[in-house]
């Protein structure tokens, strides 16, 4: 064995790496979009094979709305994360409260989609294959949004309690972007079920 | 087997020894409240291996049963849930876990860092996997369900429908398999991120990325090929909750849906495993190889683009998986040609190896003795999956022993061997301890004469026409002695294996103390005391090459002034 004696002490020039919330968000998006391409493609893969009724064409109707609240709720956590990162607590606050109000809008829709589906179509997640896959996709990105919506409720209760400012902009824009890949998500749950499978 | 002769997770203690004597009941306390990665990497491969030896039971009564022809040792319906199990417990609660054991342990001291980036994401994902492992083997016990039917999991470790809808498998016992892989399947998501983000964000000063060791490395490129590989059998297991609770129809052929859509997920999955377990093995063969051939690593930038391309190749070859199925020409064709692709990036890194071998002062401790053998079977295991890759072959030896005996060449030739190499390489860092070499000795000819005993004779058996997965045969088959030779290859294998138990424990409390560097290597975890302070490094090091410890070592020739 030789002599270990000491590795250099300084090291010259300016030594940066990337943030560790940011990488790891980074990853659990890129797997959960593993996730989501599995039961996207087994949606398309089954479009048209049902063997009985309802179709899709018969009972689905575009959730216009919807889709533009969620949309913009990018849009405004976008404006939140600005705001806390110049430490204007109360501007995120708001801001905060409106995205977590259009998520909420986003699923109160899906819920009463659902409802109409079930009561007046009887649609079931047993009735045909449409039914299995259509539930399960846009039932994975409902659970999405819920637990986005849980996180982003935890943070504006800290913020209504004046807990959160300027040191936490990192954690709060790593929540936002999992908030936008859900977003991002729904483009592709949208154009999959309520375009091309109509 | 002997399950027993391991001391439990928990009751091995590697931490320095401190001042007081500790209860036991203190002891386990804090072992299953550790957020260290050192703690949590060690309870990794125990895990592993305590699971290993309950997989290798399965498999060594899987031979007794096929030793003879007509034999009775176990019925039909127990076989079926012994190859089952036998499959999931080595992939899953075996392969994964010590992989993800080893990475716990050395990528934080290889980078120079304190900890992972995520300590308690860390502990969770561990304890996500351990009770994973508990839910698949409750099953023996909860598998039966209301119905009183079934017990453990008996529709093979790929599961294709529709063997698994509720009619064909009554009871909860594919349920338990299911939840049981989903579970684990959440710890080692949460495992590949850690990894990751500790990569990236949090290597010591001067630790760019074309510094980290190859280890590393690799396990970066490991956990980012995870990463997209067990969600999508995740999100398969969630279609076949659905099919089997909700009565929906994902692989109900008589509702629409298709078994064939069920294959493609699972394999999906199934083949980048693959590359998931064979990765970590190449992994630790880049550490021993070179520094047991006194050589620094040859063309440590195309190592690293060849790990790169096969995790990129690995995603688009599943389908090779399926050429009995029917599918078109044109799929046919581009998985043969996707699959003999992989051939380009393994010969680059067994190229490497073997010239970084060239010329060496070769010394032939235990680790080196089980990477060379690693670099002859993986070779071997290679070209057998070129043979399989070509369709027209492949039709004829599908679900036969050929292929049993193609895959068990890959993950016991190459990657139970390179984890034995890891275990013995690295076992002094982790307890202070060498592992005993004359032992290490026996366990390696053991161990090498019961593989290609086995898997060798096995291949013959595959061309003579036996199927995978039969619990029985007829004694017209010209199988006999065959099958009579692969038996007892497995039982020398079985010896070795408890040779190595024994080797773990007794070394642990009556080996020669090992030192910081015993085997005079180079990446940093050899800088630190063996076993590590919680702290891992007092002082934060600063690196300046791929091998800082031969910079120290030889400050009159360092690799800083050739690296560029």
């Amino acid at each position: 064995m030789s002599a270990v004696t000491q590795l250099p002490a300084a090291y010259e020039g300016e030594w940066r790496l990337p943030s560790r919330g940011r990488v790891a968000m980074f990853g659990l998006i890129t797997g959960e979009s593993a996730i989501f391409t599995i039961f996207v493609v087994a949606y398309v893969f089954y479009i048209g094979k049902s063997l009985s009724g309802p179709m899709p064409r018969q009972v689905l109707e575009v959730p216009i709305f919807g889709t533009i609240c969620l949309l913009s709720s990018s849009f405004t956590i976008w404006m939140a994360e600005r705001a806390i990162a110049r430490n204007r607590v109360t501007a995120f606050a708001l801001w905060l409260g409106g995205t977590i109000c259009l998520g909420l809008i986003f699923l109160g829709g899906t819920a009463i989609e659902w409802h109409k589906l079930i009561y007046r179509d009887g649609l079931t997640i047993s009735t045909n294959l449409f039914g299995t896959t259509y539930y399960s996709l846009v039932g994975l990105h409902a659970t999405h949004v819920i637990i986005g919506l849980l996180m982003l409720t935890i943070v504006f209760t800290f913020a209504l309690m004046r807990k959160v400012s300027q040191q936490h902009a990192e954690r709060i824009a790593v929540l936002s972007m999992y908030w936008h890949f859900v977003d991002a998500v729904w483009v592709v749950v949208f154009t999959v079920v309520y375009i091309i499978g109509r | 087997m002997g399950e027993n002769s391991l001391p439990l997770p928990g009751s091995m203690d590697v931490a320095q020894p401190r001042g007081t004597a500790r209860t036991v009941l203190e002891n386990l306390h804090e072992w299953v409240v550790t957020v260290d990665h050192k703690r949590l990497g060690v309870l990794y491969v125990l895990y592993g291996i305590f699971f290993l030896l309950v997989g290798g039971a399965e498999a060594v009564a899987i031979r007794i049963q096929l030793a003879v022809p007509h034999n009775h040792f176990m019925s039909a319906q127990t076989y079926n849930r012994f190859f089952t199990m036998h499959g999931t417990t080595m992939v899953f609660l075996v392969g994964m876990t010590i992989i993800f054991g080893f990475a716990n342990y050395l990528v934080p001291l290889q980078i120079g860092a304190r900890d992972m980036a995520f300590p308690r994401l860390n502990a969770f994902s561990f304890w996500l996997t351990a009770f994973g492992g508990l839910l698949l083997y409750y099953s023996f016990i909860g598998g039966g369900g209301l119905y009183g039917v079934g017990s453990a999991p008996d529709v093979g470790w790929w599961a294709y429908a529709p063997l698994t809808a509720r009619a064909f498998s009554p009871g909860h016992a594919t349920d338990y398999w299911a939840l049981a892989l989903i579970v684990t399947g959440f710890g080692t998501l949460g495992t590949a991120i850690n990894i990751i983000a500790t990569v990236f964000s949090m290597r010591c000063k001067g630790m760019t990325m074309m510094r980290l060791p190859l280890f590393t490395w690799l396990m970066l490129v490991d956990s980012s090929l995870t990463l997209i590989t067990i969600t999508p059998l995740t999100a398969a297991q969630f279609m076949l909750l659905v099919d089997r609770y909700l009565d929906g129809h994902f692989f109900d052929t008589q509702a629409g849906g298709s078994a064939v859509v069920w294959m493609h997920f699972f394999w999906i999955f199934g083949h980048p495993e693959v590359y998931v377990l064979v990765l970590p093995a190449f992994a630790i063969a880049n550490e021993v190889i070179p520094v047991f051939s006194r050589k620094a690593i040859f063309g440590y930038p195309a190592m690293v683009a060849a790990s790169v391309a096969i995790a990129f190749i690995s995603l688009s070859v599943w389908a090779h998986h399926m050429f009995t199925v029917g599918m078109t020409s044109f799929s046919n064709a581009f998985f043969v040609l996707s699959t003999e692709l992989v051939g380009i990036p393994t010969g680059i890194k067994i190229f490497n190896w073997l010239a970084t071998i060239w010329g060496g002062k070769i010394r032939f401790a235990t680790p080196m003795l089980f990477c060379i053998a690693f670099l002859f079977q993986f070779m071997i295991a290679g070209l057998t999956g070129i043979m399989l890759s070509i369709a027209p072959w492949n039709w004829q030896l599908h679900n036969s022993y050929f292929v049993v005996a193609h895959f068990h060449y890959v993950l016991v030739g190459a990657i139970v061997f390179c984890i034995f190499a890891g275990i013995y390489y690295w076992y002094p860092k982790v307890t202070g301890r060498m592992l005993d070499e004359t032992l290490g000795k026996w366990h390696f000819w053991l161990f090498l004469i019961g593989f290609h005993v086995t898997f060798d004779t096995m291949h013959f058996v595959g061309i003579l026409g036996m199927p995978r997965s039969i619990y029985t045969y007829e004694p017209d088959r010209g199988w006999n002695t065959l099958n009579f030779v692969v038996s007892a290859g497995g039982m020398v294998q079985g010896i070795a294996v408890l040779i190595f138990a024994f080797n773990m424990v007794w070394s642990y409390y009556r080996g020669k103390p090992a030192g910081n560097d015993p085997w005079d290597a180079w990446t940093l975890e050899w800088y630190t005391a063996s076993p590590p302070p919680v702290y891992n490094f007092a002082q934060d090091p600063v690196v300046r090459s791929r091998r800082p410890l031969w910079d120290l070592k030889h400050p009159e020739d360092p690799d800083w002034e050739y690296e560029g």
